[in-house]
């Protein structure tokens, strides 16, 4: 079981819940890949649409525990007020704190980060903050308080998988016992095994499923990633060699001496 | 008294945020107020009063990644 600061949870695998073709493929998705967290995020509503109400039953009939997120935030105080928002809307201490500081690769404002993370930590709230996979903005967010950090994978929504695998290799030596989740970029399935692989402790996907041809499909492949990948972290794979070595063993062979 | 709500301009007759939101069609829904930048709890919508030009955001839960 992954311990997300007072709470534990089986799946590996957290969903975003944005960009799907529509709520009932979105529901599919989270249902065929069994996840139990995923996230959701505030926006202004129409007293006349009510979307938001409408896709609150959805995620409620779902039973699964949300992530609300602060995406879209730029400052500091935005994201401190949306964090109080989700609060009372979403009924939970969890937040995916994400202060955005450069809109080409939304890549986080880690300056910004830091301080919304010491002043939600103070006040109770639970921080996941996406983050980059900077050591020492890393040890920050921790000792403001943070107990679960979310490095990203690769810009958000670009597919592009692990980006800077030295980085986060060096990430998940440097904080052993911190749940580390992979957070963006994620294009396919082997992405995720290999972050699972690598010794992170669970991925959230978004995109990557939801823009799939077929999401429900995806997300139901993703699920196995994961599996495969946290299974190959357990069982302790090999270290890579430059040189072969003969796996069918020398002893006996024929024609020599 | 006119009030920007979610960054359009309104027109209302309660000074109440509660009273306001019922105005604007919010009563039942699930939703989370700010004024002015300023998170207002729930519990306080009562009690706080609005004033011409305030800018109101009514959020509410949405797909998000």
């Amino acid at each position: 079981m992954l311990q997300l600061y007072q709470s534990a949870v089986r799946s590996r695998l957290m969903l975003g819940t944005a960009r799907y073709p529509s709520p009932a493929v979105l529901a599919d998705a989270v249902r065929a890949a069994r996840v139990e967290v995923v996230t959701v995020s505030l926006r202004r509503e129409s007293a006349g649409e009510r979307a938001g109400q409408a896709f609150w039953s959805l995620i409620r009939e779902l039973g699964v525990r949300v992530l609300p997120n602060t995406a879209g935030c730029h400052s500091v105080k935005e994201a401190v007020t949306t964090a109080h928002m989700a609060r009372e809307v979403f009924n939970t201490p969890w937040v995916k704190l994400e202060v955005i500081g450069e809109d080409d690769t939304l890549q986080p404002d880690v300056f910004g980060l830091l301080e919304a993370a010491r002043v939600l930590c103070a006040e109770g709230f639970e921080v996941f903050p996406y983050t980059t996979e900077d050591l020492v903005v890393a040890e920050r967010l921790l000792g403001a308080g943070c107990r679960v950090l979310m490095p990203w994978g690769a810009p958000i929504g670009s597919g592009r998988g692990l980006n800077n695998l030295f980085g986060l290799n060096a990430l998940r030596a440097h904080f052993p016992e911190v749940p580390l989740i992979i957070d963006a970029g994620l294009g396919v399935p082997s992405h995720a095994a290999r972050a699972l692989e690598l010794g992170f402790d669970a991925v959230l996907v978004n995109t990557a499923v939801a823009q799939a041809r077929d999401p429900v499909q995806m997300a139901g492949a993703f699920a196995h990633a994961v599996e495969a990948g946290y299974t190959a972290r357990q069982a302790g794979p090999i270290e890579p060699r430059d040189l072969a070595v003969p796996s069918t063993p020398l002893i006996g062979t024929a024609f020599r001496g | 008294m006119k009030i920007l709500v979610n960054g359009v301009s309104r027109e209302t007759q309660h000074a109440e945020l509660a009273r306001a939101l019922e105005e604007f069609g919010y009563g039942a829904s699930v939703v989370s107020t700010a004024v002015n930048g300023e998170f207002v709890p729930a519990a306080q919508r009562a009690r706080l009063r609005l004033a011409e030009g305030d800018r109101l955001e009514v959020l509410a839960p949405m797909q998000g990644g």
